[in-house]
This record gives structure tokens, C-alpha cells and sequence, in this order.
């Protein structure tokens, strides 16, 4: 089909009919159309008429075809109005394209975009996370200024979702939004300081890129969470690592004293030589204190380390720089295995990283002498990878392999690659001015090519053959004749320059060749290139001065020629010299030193990597690669004399207790503790209410979600850790501590650590039993205090359970919802004007509009199924493990843990009648053929919410009475 | 960060163009087709190109050039790395990567891009994850879509999006269990005149398709790990266990995925497979030129090595080749001056050589260098650097898998000079 379509295209040519070919490339379109419709009018008509059928197999159709042009770079902007009917199609591949063509046309007509803006508003409500992610996603991308406000709201409210994947969305739409209109920076900081504490490693490499492109002088936005993100890193996808690491890297340099010292070998003496007196000064003091390094600047080169593994050449690269620059020199060495891997994939990462390499190889040849055979040269290379290979063993030559790579560069200078055995020449030029004991035979290796049939090899041999002897201007007599030969056969411009240059220079050494040369060149001279006709002008006024004997008339001759020669650089030139060494009346003082002037002592030139300067550019970087700066760069600012305040990173301990509500044995919580008990109550009250899960009653709330169970037990063990770190700050009991080392392997045991979650969740839950127990064992001095609290939440509770239970049976929950929800969550992002029109807007039950306007986080806690009172002394609770369950892809997966509080066992416990909205679905557990006395029971079931929040009920039978209960709400 | 994205076919037209941010010109390609220009040979184009407001980044694959447009500071293997991972992304859903197959399947291609980037930033870049926002095109669901107006993109949210192992859907299901693991060694070699080893480093890769059911935890652990100098990891291998016993510990992507690639520490002698003899040798005076090459087998542990080609690139002065095979066929393309020979198997009793004349261009001064021959071959059920899979164990699911271990060793970069 696409064969046919092509066809059609060369035939024609013509640019409507082009058009129209590549529509039909993209769409299952019939290709009959094509001959039917000739003109652009014409076919927009089909496509609108397309549009506004009813059938949506059409519209997808004519979708379909609308972005193979634009997909082409056709203008189909004209199409708008009949497209955007289309943006409430319930046909979600219909909805998905006509995203793409307003995402991409909105810009041009603003006015009739604002059309679709009422159906994005209502999507942002929808149950289902991803349409509410993706219409944030257009909304965010259509870049119509009047809708900023609407943005705003939209991205505040999606800050504080429930779902981690819409809240990420929300910060990519902070930068777009921020690209829109910059006058935004400071609500946008505000969200961007709200999405930082996110613990989700979904979001962590979105939020940090927005902070990168809306605030990135905000580091002090960091503090707080650096920690975090260092423990985090390693979860994250691979794209965020890369902008985390360079964001940690810029704030390592900021915040943590310089780990160099300077006695950190040769490679460092350049620097050293060129810091002032006061710098070396304050280092001598610095030397009197022992250097010891922040934890946390160790925490991040520990944290980053493993990320050397990692599939993707962007991470290994990232962590390669953040060594770089910011661990201490001896560890640094470990980077250079990875980056030397890295050169194994596509030609474009070799680029980049050999490039990198070069730069690093000018100041620590040591760390890739190892990998020196790694940098060899094959003949499939592309010349550009083989020319930075030729860099980079330059850099690494020395004494001890130059042998070796001499006799690489050999094979090199006969390639075929002409261009590449140019650079081979030079490199060797570079490699006898750097080691002394090398140089006669690389220059007689290069007097040797200099018999190459190659023009271009001989060429460049004697560019660099100059340059050598310039700097030693010894006796190498036999050498120039043997150039001065050379000049018959020549005819490259620079290399017959650098052969008059190189006579001129040493014309008293070679007192009857320069002469003889100077009379061929003299006859030749019309001929030649400007840049040997210049040189021939020197070699003339030099021998003037000398040996004007026997030259005088040929210098004049030469000059009369300059003198009229059609360039003005040349004619100029002349004038020069005959003024200056031609004595006449008008000559001036100058005249007198035309000799010193001409020949006097020239500095050899320095032969020097091109890498050299690149090193003030960060490594890794695109300014580093083009060694410009590009737009957006930011500078890596040199470490600070004095580090400052290390205490900003803590986390406050208050903040951590209630985090870890599994703390329950922690003495110094305590008060803390029972500070929050109230809010908890409330909490619970409403939980075993409403079930909405939502405590943004208490400060929980804002310390953002704890998205699922991997996420919040991971958390919970890193922050301990980083906790144990600054001892200072976190007194934290023996227990405590032991707690976090047993978890200290979070990674691997992912089993265990939910398990473990489980009963510290399950302890930590103010009105659960076990919790009253596991304190009273703890031997506080705020033990009895804690009691009493305890039993006071007890008794209240026990009262809230009671109306619930009449609730229960008198009402549905659903109505229940909306009555509790608002008066516990203050809906900060929408005015109750919004709400209303939303309800009406609404089709779903008006449970599901609270929800998704509450700006609520789950904590890892369990929830009270059923009271051990109104249970007959059964008690169940349950929690969400946030993981996939294990009964379909489409359920929630949720665990059940039934206590036995009576004296007798319980029997046949199982799930009775099931009462459950459209579409629910529902897995039961296995019945429970008894329960022993005190005894306790872990279960899981899962159920298909539909993404709604919809409750589940159902019946808890057991024994032989009928225990009727339950109901929870659960967003996705 | 990734403005737009351009796709170049070698012809020089660009037939695909997206954009993330605000639309911008297609004439900033002009700035690369002059670097296109300039660098003779499509491999040569500069990866990154600075133009007055914009930077293009790009790769070339599968003859397609993938042009990235950037207009601010962003480190560059970020952006190549993400362009090849779309060309992964493609090749995986299409099965290649070419012109045709893009332009036949455009909306989808439209589609996957838009889900792997957002304002410029990856979104999602797992296959698996994609796969289940967009279902690549088969001929069945084309079919059914047709008839039932069903479509390809998936309306919810991916579970592994939100799970603990991104890589991996829940609810997979299959009726035969079965986990296969191919361990692939690539010998890199350059070899001299005289046949000694300059240098030989072998990099190996393990890839694995697994299919099993649920959530597996599998480790595989080696007998001799210590052989493995330095590695990297699909992200789902836990690190530590790595580190700290040697192991690894993993739960798998479903499908096709590589688990691990490593290098062979380069204190182990490389045993090199194969060996070849030569003479080639141009004169001065005459216009012909001898060419001889035999091909034999050195250290191969008593396995067969096949799949043997020799190519080598002549030098310009060779104007045509006469050679007799002993097996196999050759050619020889007189306008690239490329002499490909395919000799199949090596029969260690009956060497396989390639001899015959050259022709050289009358009159031009003989080559001053000999040309580099660049070696293909397979050697099946053999790691030359002698790595083993000790055993594979499952937990987590309760039933018994099939398990496949293969391997084998091929040549890399493996060259000779002459």
C-alpha cells in the first residue's frame, strides 16, 4: 500500500498530490479516494465531512490521515473546527489523535481551542488516573496564554493527586507552564517545593528537571530533601537519574568543603603553581586540621556508585562527571572501567565519551593507562572517532609505552584514511616534544616520510618536522637540505612555507643552499600560493641581511615583484620590508634593528592537545562537547572555603515520627506521639466512617504520599539511615537503630520488607490492640501516659464504631462519603464554586468528586475492617500492600488480617454474600477452617475498583452467627 | 530538553517530523544537511551540530537519520541514548526499523512518541510499559480493529508503571513455562603481520527470553564469576547481591530482554579461534598483483567454527580481482574496491584459501599499504573465555520451569593487518 502510495507521489509531483500520497501512507485509508479528489480544498472537505459523521470508524479514519500530515509537516491547521468537536469522542483512540493535532495547532488558534479547555477540566476529575494525567498532559502543552489560571489550578490540584504518575505529570506541566508565562515562577516554586518532598521515585526525576528549569538557584530548596534523593537515586528511572546526579553534583559543589588535597600528585601541579600566595596560604592552614568529609557528601559517591552498572551510557556518563568533580582524587580511578566499556556501543556514544576521556586523560593520564590498548585504532572507525582515539594516546604517552605506540602510529601513518595518518603525524610530533628521550626518533621516522608518495602525508611532516626543529635549533643541518630538496617536489602550500620558513630561520647554517633556494624560488614566485609568496618575502629579507653579498639583487627582484602583486597583503608586505631593510634617506631608527627584528630568538610553538581548555566546562555536558558555552549552562562553582551549615539537611524529628508510624516502641516519639492522637482519632473516626482513607487532618498529609508499599518501607529505612548518619541530631534508641540495619538490605528482601511493614504498620495503628501491648511492654517513663491515651482513643472509638455500625446497616456508605470528606480536608486549589459546578458536571457518584479534590496521602496504615466488640471478639483490619496483585492486573490487592480476641476458637471464617457496584470484581480469600485464641491470621484478596471509588462490601461469615460488614473506598 | 525530532532518510528528506514544545522549522535541517555534506560518508556526521538557536543531536540508524533539536544545556548522551532507545522502541514493535515500515505505520509511530516523551522529557521508555499504552500492529488486530472499531491504545495506566518492578506486567500467564539464557561472546581482536596478537579483549553478553508466569524470582549463578572484570545490569538485577556473593538475583522483564552485559578482564589471555595466512603483495613494476589468503582454526576446544567471512577493504589502486575459493563464494566490488568472501565452515583437514591476481591500475605507483581483513565467524556452544552457568532457580512461583541455557562465541571487531 505504501509502495502504491509512493508511486503515486513521484508520478505526480505536484505538491497537492504529494499531500495527498503521504495521507494515504498513513492511514488505512482507501486509496481509491485518491483519484477522486484532486484539489487541497477538496480533500479537507472529505476529511471534515469525515469528521462529522457519526460513525466513529470514519472519524478514526480521517484522524488517522490528519496526522500523517502532520506527522509529513503539512499544514493542516484549517481543519481545526471540525477537529476539536471531536475532543469529548468517547472512542479513546479518536480522543489520543485529536490530543495530537490540538497539542499541536492550538498555538495558532487560540480562541477556538478554548473550546476543548471545559472537556480537559472536567477529564482532570476523572477516576481514571491516566485520563487524568494525559488531560493535564494536553491542557498543560497547548500553550494558549489565557488559560494560564486554569493551568495554575490544574497543576496545584495534580501536585496533591493521589496517583504518583498524575503528580508527575504535574511536574512536567510546571515547566511548561513556566515556558508560557515566567511570571509564574513564584507559585510555581511553591508546587515545586511541595513535589520535592514527594516520595515516589516516579516523580523525583520529573520534579528535579523542573527545578532545574524554572529555579534552579533555589539549592536551598534541596536541603531538606537531599537526603532523600541520594537514597532514592538508585530506584529512579534512569532518565531522572541523569538530571538528579547533575543537580546533586552543581550542589555538592556548593555545599560541601574541597575533598583535593595537594598533594594529590604531579597532575595537579599546574594548578597549584598558578593559585595566588593568599590561596596557598589558607591551604597551608587547612593542612594543620585533618580534612574529614561531610557524611553526606560520602553518602552521595556511595549512592551514585552502583549507577556505574547501569544499562543506559547517559547514567554511567553522569556518574562518571559527579566522581569527576566532586569525590577525592583516589577515588576517581573507578570511573575509568565504566566510561572504557561505554566504548563499546554506537559510534555517537564513542563520541561523547572519548571526547570526555580526552579532557580527563590531559590531567590524570593515570587513571586510563590501564585501558591504553582500548583506544587502538581500527580500520572500520569513522575518521572522527579515530582522530579523538589518536588524541587520547597522545595524552597517555610515556616514557614507559611510547615504544609500543610508536610502533602503533606506524601502521596508522600508512591507512588509507589520509586524513587520519595527517593527524598520526602530528600526534607523533606531539609525542617527541613531550618525551625528551623519544625525539630523535620520531623525527627521524618523520624525515623518513618524508620520502611518502603521499603529498599529504609528506606535507605534514614537514609542518611538524619544523615545529621539532624549532625547538631545537641544534644541528640539524642535514635535515634542511635534505627539505630544501624537497621544494622541487612539493606542492602542498603549507609544507613549502614551512621549508622557506625553516631556511630563512636558519640560513647561517646552510650559508650555500639558502642562497640557491632563494634564486628557484625567486623564478617560481608568480606561481606560488600567498602563503609561500609571504614566506618567500621573509627568506628574502633574512638573507638580505646576512649574506646580502650574494643576494642583494635577488631580494630586490623579489620585492619589485611583491610590489605588484595582485593581493594587498603581499603588496603590503613588501612595502614593509623595503622600508625596513632597504637603507634609504627616508628610513628611520627602526632600520638599525632589521636584523634583530627579523632574526631575532622565536618561542617554539607549543604543541597542545585541543582538549586542553575544555577542562573549566562540566564533563558530560553539551558546552563541554562543543567547548562553547550553550545557552542554560550553569557553571560548576568552585567548593567553598568553609562548608556551610551541614545541619540544614536535617529532617526534623517530629516530621519522622509520624512518617514512621511503625515506631511504636521508640521512646523519644512518644510525646510526639501523643501530640497527633487527637488528629488520629479524628482520623480514624472518619476512616471507619467514610473509609476515604484520608488523614489530611493530620500533618501527614502534606509530607506527601507514600505511594505504595515498596516506596514507603524503602523510605522509611533510608531515612532511618540518614538519620543514624547525623547522630547528633536523631537521638534514636539502640532499637531503632537495629531496626534500620536489619533493613538495610531493602533492596533485595522486598518480601521481607513488606512483611515487616505489615506488623509495623498494623502495631503502629493507634486503635489496634496489638499497638496498647507492644507500648506497655516498652519500659518509657511516659508509659503511663501513653496508656491512658491509648485507652481514652479506645473507648472513643469504640463509640465511633458503634454509630458506624448503625450507620451501617441504615444507610448506604456512598452517601455517607461526601457528608464527613469535606469538613476534614479543606480543599485548598478549588473554590466552592468549582466543586459546585463540578458535581454537576460529574457522572459518577459524587464520592469520586471529593476524592479527587482532596489533597490527601496515604500513609502505609491499616484500617479497621471489623471491631474486635462489634466482631464478637473477631477483629479484622486491613491494608493496601501497594503492590501488584497477584489475582489479575486489573485488581487491588489488599491484606486482611483477622485476630482471634476471644477464649475459643473461631471457625469457618469466610466471605458470604458479596455486594458490589457494575463492574467490580472481587477475590475471595480461601475460608479459614479455624482460629485458635489470641491467635492471628494474614490474609489477601483482590478487587477490581474499577479506578473508581466505589466501595466493596461484602459479608464476614464465621462460626456460626453471620457477621455482616465492611466497605472501603480505594483509588488507583 | 528534546525540542523535536526530525527523521532524515539517506536521500536527504525529511518524512517524519514531531514536536514536544513549540513547532520549529523544519529548515533548521538545513544546518545538518550541510555537516551531511561536508562529512563525505554518512558515518561521519558530527553527532552534535550547534546551529545560531538550536542544537542537533543526532544517530544514524538503520540508514535513517534521528535528528533531535535542543535548544538549551543538556548533557548529550542524554539525548543520543533516548534516540536509540526509540530506534530500539521501533524495531521492537515493527520488527525493523526502515522508512517504509515507519511511513506505513505513522500513527502509531505518532502515538509511541508521544507516550515516551513529555515536554521533552522521557515519560516511558520500558517496552513493556509502552506495549501496554499502545499495542503494536498485528495483522489479526488490524483485522479485528477494522471490524469491531476496536482500537490499539490501551486505557489504563500500566500496572508496572506504578509497581515496585516497572519492567514487568502483572498477570502474566503462560501455559509452558520456560526461561532461556544465551550466553554471547565477542571476541575484539587486531591482529599483525606477523600473526601475534596486539590486542584481544572479549566482551559477552547474556540474553535472555523468559517467559513465565506470575511474579518469578529467579538468581543465576555462575561457576566462575570472578572471570567477569566489569559489568552492567538490566535495572532489574539487585546490585548487592551481586556485589556481595557474586549472584544474580533478579525478577525478570517478561520477554526478550538483556540481562547483563560484561568484559573480560584483560589479565586472561584471550585464546584467539582462528588464524589466517597470507600473501598479498603488489610490484612495482608490473600491473598484477598476487593475492593469497588461508584461513585455519587455532584454539577452538574441538568445537567447529562456522560462519566464517572475510572481508577486506582494497586499496583504490586495485582495479579488479581474479581469485579461485577452495570453498565458499566470493566477491568483489570494483567501485568500493570491497572483496567479501563467505567460506562457510572450516574443515580443519581441508583449509579453505582464496587465490588468484590482482589487477592493478596501470601505471599508478603500488599501495604502500597492504589492506586490513576484518573477520566474521561463529563457534556454537562455547564461551572462549570459559564462563559457566552454574544453575538457575526459581522462587516466588510454584511451578517447575523449562530451562535453556546456549553458547557461543563470535567475532567482534576481529581484524588482521596485512
Amino acid at each position: 500500500m505504501s509502495s502504491n502510495s509512493f508511486a503515486y507521489n513521484e508520478n505526480s509531483g505536484g505538491g497537492e498530490a504529494t499531500e495527498l500520497g503521504q495521507d494515504a501512507t498513513s492511514a488505512i485509508s482507501n486509496s481509491g479516494a485518491l483519484g477522486l479528489f484532486s484539489s487541497d480544498l477538496k480533500k479537507n472537505e472529505d476529511l471534515k465531512q469525515m469528521l462529522e459523521s457519526n460513525k466513529d470508524s470514519a472519524k478514526l479514519d480521517a484522524m488517522k490521515r490528519i496526522v500523517g500530515m502532520i506527522a509529513k509537516g503539512k499544514n493542516a491547521s484549517e481543519l481545526f473546527p471540525a477537529v476539536v468537536k471531536n475532543v469529548a469522542s468517547k472512542n479513546i483512540e479518536i480522543k489520543k489523535l485529536v490530543y495530537v493535532y490540538l497539542v499541536r495547532y492550538a498555538e495558532e488558534q487560540q480562541d477556538l481551542a478554548l473550546l476543548s479547555i471545559s472537556t480537559f477540566q472536567r477529564a482532570l476529575k476523572d477516576p481514571n488516573q491516566l485520563i487524568r494525567a494525559s488531560a493535564l498532559r494536553v491542557l498543560s502543552s497547548i500553550r494558549v496564554p489565557i488559560i494560564v489560571p486554569i493551568m495554575m489550578l490544574a497543576i496545584k490540584e495534580a501536585s496533591a493527586d493521589l496517583s504518583p504518575y498524575v503528580r508527575k505529570n504535574a511536574a512536567h506541566a510546571i515547566q511548561k507552564l513556566y515556558s508560557l508565562d515566567p511570571e509564574q515562577k513564584e507559585m510555581l516554586i511553591e508546587v515545586i517545593e511541595k513535589l520535592l518532598k514527594d516520595k515516589s521515585t516516579l516523580v523525583a526525576g520529573s520534579v528535579v528537571m523542573a527545578f532545574e528549569e524554572v529555579c534552579p538557584e533555589r539549592i536551598d530548596l534541596i536541603h531538606k530533601n537531599y537526603r532523600k534523593l541520594c537514597n532514592l537515586l538508585v530506584d529512579v528511572e534512569e532518565w531522572g537519574q541523569v538530571v538528579i546526579i547533575h543537580m546533586l553534583t552543581r550542589y555538592a559543589r556548593t555545599q560541601f568543603v574541597s575533598p583535593w588535597k595537594e598533594d594529590d600528585g604531579l597532575e595537579d601541579n599546574e594548578k597549584n603553581f598558578y593559585e595566588s600566595d593568599e590561596e596557598q596560604k589558607e591551604k597551608a592552614e587547612k593542612r594543620k586540621k585533618p580534612y574529614t568529609m561531610d557524611p553526606d557528601h560520602r553518602l552521595l559517591i556511595r549512592n551514585t556508585k552502583p549507577l556505574l552498572q547501569s544499562r543506559n551510557a547517559a547514567v554511567v556518563m553522569a556518574v562518571a562527571q559527579l566522581y569527576w568533580h566532586i569525590s577525592p582524587r583516589a577515588e576517581a580511578g573507578i570511573i575509568s572501567k565504566s566510561l572504557v566499556r561505554l566504548l563499546r556501543s554506537s559510534r555517537e556514544v564513542q563520541y561523547i565519551v572519548l571526547q570526555n576521556i580526552a579532557t580527563m586523560s590531559i590531567q590524570r593520564k593515570g587513571m586510563f593507562e590501564p585501558y591504553l590498548k582500548s583506544f587502538y585504532v581500527r580500520s572500520t572507525d569513522p575518521t572522527m572517532i579515530k582522530t579523538l582515539k589518536l588524541e587520547i594516546l597522545t595524552n597517555l604517552a610515556n616514557e614507559a609505552n611510547i615504544s609500543t605506540l610508536l610502533r602503533e602510529f606506524q601502521t596508522y601513518v600508512k591507512s588509507q584514511d589520509k586524513q587520519f595518518a595527517a593527524a598520526t603525524i602530528q600526534t607523533i610530533g606531539r609525542c617527541a616534544t613531550n618525551i625528551l628521550e623519544v625525539t630523535d626518533t620520531c623525527l627521524n621516522g618523520l624525515v623518513c616520510l618524508l620520502s611518502n608518495k603521499d603529498e599529504i602525508v609528506v606535507a605534514e611532516s614537514v609542518v611538524v618536522i619544523k615545529k621539532l626543529l624549532q625547538m631545537q635549533p641544534a644541528q640539524h643541518g642535514e635535515i634542511i637540505k635534505h627539505m630544501a630538496k624537497l621544494l622541487d617536489s612539493i606542492t602542498v602550500p603549507v609544507a613549502r612555507a614551512s621549508i622557506l620558513w625553516l631556511i630563512g630561520e636558519n640560513c647561517e647554517r646552510v650559508p650555500k643552499i639558502a642562497p640557491d633556494v632563494l634564486r628557484k624560488m625567486a623564478k617560481s614566485f608568480t606561481n606560488e600560493d600567498d602563503l609561500v609568496k609571504l614566506q618567500i618575502l621573509n627568506l628574502g629579507a633574512k638573507l638580505y641581511l646576512t649574506n646580502s653579498k650574494q643576494t642583494k639583487l635577488l631580494t630586490q627582484y623579489i620585492l619589485n615583484l611583491g610590489k605588484y602583486d595582485q593581493n594587498y597583503d603581499i603588496r603590503d608586505r613588501t612595502r614593509f620590508i623595503r622600508q625596513l631593510i632597504v637603507p634609504n634617506e627616508k628610513s628611520g631608527a627602526l632600520s638599525k634593528y632589521a636584523k634583530k627584528i627579523f632574526l631575532a630568538q622565536k618561542p617554539a610553538p607549543l604543541l597542545e592537545s585541543p582538549f586542553k581548555d575544555r577542562d573549566h566546562f562540566q564533563l558530560g555536558t553539551l558546552s563541554h562537547t562543543l567547548n562553547t558555552k550553550a545557552t542554560g549552562y550553569m557553571e560548576l562553582s568552585n567548593w567553598p572555603e568553609v562548608a556551610p551549615d551541614p545541619s540544614v539537611r536535617n529532617v526534623e524529628v517530629i516530621e519522622l515520627a509520624k512518617e514512621w508510624t511503625p515506631s511504636g516502641k521508640a521512646k523519644k516519639e512518644k510525646p510526639a506521639k501523643k501530640f497527633y492522637s487527637e488528629s488520629e482519632e479524628e482520623e480514624d473516626s472518619s476512616n471507619s466512617s467514610s473509609d476515604s482513607e484520608s488523614d489530611s487532618g493530620s500533618e501527614s498529609g502534606k509530607q506527601g504520599e507514600e505511594g505504595d508499599s515498596e516506596d514507603s518501607s524503602e523510605d522509611s529505612s533510608s531515612d532511618s539511615e540518614s538519620g543514624s548518619e547525623s547522630e547528633a541530631e536523631n537521638k534514636k534508641t539502640a532499637k531503632r537503630n537495629s531496626k534500620s540495619k536489619g533493613r538495610g538490605d531493602s533492596e533485595d528482601g522486598e518480601t521481607e520488607n513488606e512483611k515487616s511493614e505489615t506488623s509495623d504498620s498494623s502495631s503502629g495503628d493507634s486503635s489496634s490492640i496489638e499497638d496498647s501491648s507492644s507500648e506497655s511492654e516498652s519500659k518509657s517513663e511516659s508509659e503511663s501516659k501513653s496508656r491512658k491515651v491509648t485507652k481514652e482513643k479506645e473507648t472513643k472509638i469504640k463509640q465511633d464504631r458503634n454509630l458506624v455500625t448503625k450507620n451501617v446497616s441504615l444507610l448506604d456508605l456512598d452517601d455517607f462519603n461526601p457528608v464527613s470528606v469535606p469538613i476534614a480536608h479543606p480543599t485548598p486549589a478549588l473554590s466552592p464554586s468549582l466543586i459546585a459546578d463540578l458535581e454537576g458536571l460529574n457522572l459518577s457518584t459524587s464520592s469520586s468528586i471529593i476524592n479527587v479534590s482532596t489533597p490527601v496521602f496515604v500513609p502505609m496504615k491499616t484500617h479497621v475492617l471489623l471491631h474486635r466488640m462489634s466482631g464478637k471478639g473477631l477483629a479484622a483490619h486491613y491494608f493496601f500492600p501497594r503492590q501488584p496483585c497477584i489475582f489479575g492486573d486489573k485488581m487491588v490487592s489488599v491484606q486482611v488480617t483477622l485476630n482471634n480476641t476471644t477464649d475459643q476458637k473461631i471457625e469457618n471464617i469466610h466471605i458470604g454474600e458479596k455486594k458490589l457496584p457494575t463492574g467490580m470484581e472481587m477475590h475471595v480469600f480461601n475460608p479459614i477452617e479455624s482460629l485458635e485464641p489470641e491467635g492471628s491470621i494474614t490474609v489477601s484478596m483482590g478487587i477490581d475498583f474499577c479506578d473508581s471509588t466505589q466501595t466493596a462490601s461484602f459479608q464476614l461469615c464465621f462460626g456460626t452467627c453471620r457477621r455482616k460488614l465492611m466497605s472501603k473506598i480505594r483509588e488507583k | 530538553m528534546i525540542h523535536s525530532l526530525f527523521l532524515i532518510n539517506s536521500s536527504g528528506d525529511i518524512f517524519l517530523e514531531k514536536h514536544w514544545k513549540s513547532v520549529v522549522s523544519r529548515s533548521v535541517c538545513d544546518y545538518f544537511f550541510e555537516a551531511q555534506e561536508r562529512a563525505t560518508e554518512a558515518e561521519n556526521v558530527p553527532p552534535v551540530i550547534p546551529t545560531p538557536h538550536h542544537y542537533l543531536l543526532s544517530v544514524y540508524r538503520h540508514k535513517i537519520f534521528f535528528v533531535a533539536v535542543i535548544q538549551t544545556e543538556v548533557p548529550p548522551l542524554f539525548v543520543i541514548e533516548f534516540l536509540h532507545r526509540v530506534v530500539d522502541t521501533f524495531q521492537d514493535y515493527f520488527g525493523v526499523c526502515s522508512e517504509p515500515v515507519i511511513k506505513d505505520n505513522v500513527v502509531v509511530v505518532y502515538e509511541v512518541l508521544e507516550e515516551m516523551l513529555d515536554n521533552g522529557f522521557p515519560l516511558a521508555t520500558e517496552s513493556n510499559i509502552l506495549k501496554e499504552l499502545i499495542k503494536p500492529p498485528t495483522i489479526l488486530r488490524t483485522v479485528v480493529n477494522t471490524i469491531t472499531g476496536s482500537t490499539n491504545v490501551g486505557d489504563q495506566l500500566p500496572t508496572g508503571q506504578l509497581s515496585v518492578v516497572p519492567w514487568r506486567r502483572t498477570g502474566v500467564k503462560y501455559t509452558n513455562n520456560e526461561a532461556y539464557f544465551d550466553v554471547i561472546e565477542e571476541i575484539d581482536a587486531i591482529i599483525d603481520k606477523s600473526g601475534s596478537t596486539i590486542t584481544a579483549e572479549i566482551q559477552g553478553v547474556i540474553d535472555a527470553c523468559v517467559k513465565l508466569t506470575g511474579m518469578p524470582d529467579l538468581t543465576l549463578s555462575f561457576m566462575n564469576p570472578r572471570l567477569l572484570d566489569d559489568v552492567s545490569f538490566h535495572p532489574c538485577v539487585r546490585f548487592k547481591r551481586w556485589e556481595s556473593e557474586r549472584i544474580l538475583s533478579f525478577i525478570p522483564p517478561d520477554g526478550n530482554f538483556r540481562l547483563l552485559s560484561y568484559h573480560v578482564s584483560a589479565q586472561n589471555l584471550v585464546a584467539i579461534p582462528v588464524y589466517v595466512k597470507h600473501n598479498i603483495s603488489f610490484r612495482d613494476s608490473s600491473s598484477l598483483g598476487r593475492f593469497e589468503i588461508t584461513v585455519g582454526p587455532k584454539q577452538t576446544m574441538g568445537k567447529i567454527v562456522e560462519g566464517v567471512i572475510v572481508t577486506s577493504q582494497m586499496p583504490k589502486g586495485v582495479l579488479n580481482m581474479s581469485l579461485t575459493p577452495s570453498q565458499g563464494t566470493h566477491t568483489f566490488d570494483p567501485v568500493t574496491k570491497m572483496l567479501s568472501w563467505d567460506v562457510g565452515k572450516i574443515n580443519p583437514q581441508k583449509l579453505p584459501s582464496l587465490k588468484g591476481t590482482m589487477s592493478l591500475q596501470a601505471g599508478a605507483s603500488k599501495p604502500d599499504e597492504n589492506p586490513t581483513i576484518n573477520l566474521q565467524f561463529k563457534i556454537q556452544q562455547l564461551a572462549i573465555s570459559g564462563l559457566k552457568v552454574n544453575r538457575l532457580d526459581m522462587y516466588g512461583e510454584k511451578y517447575k520451569p523449562f530451562k535453556g541455557i546456549k553458547y557461543m562465541t563470535k567475532a567482534g571487531k576481529f581484524q588482521v593487518r596485512t
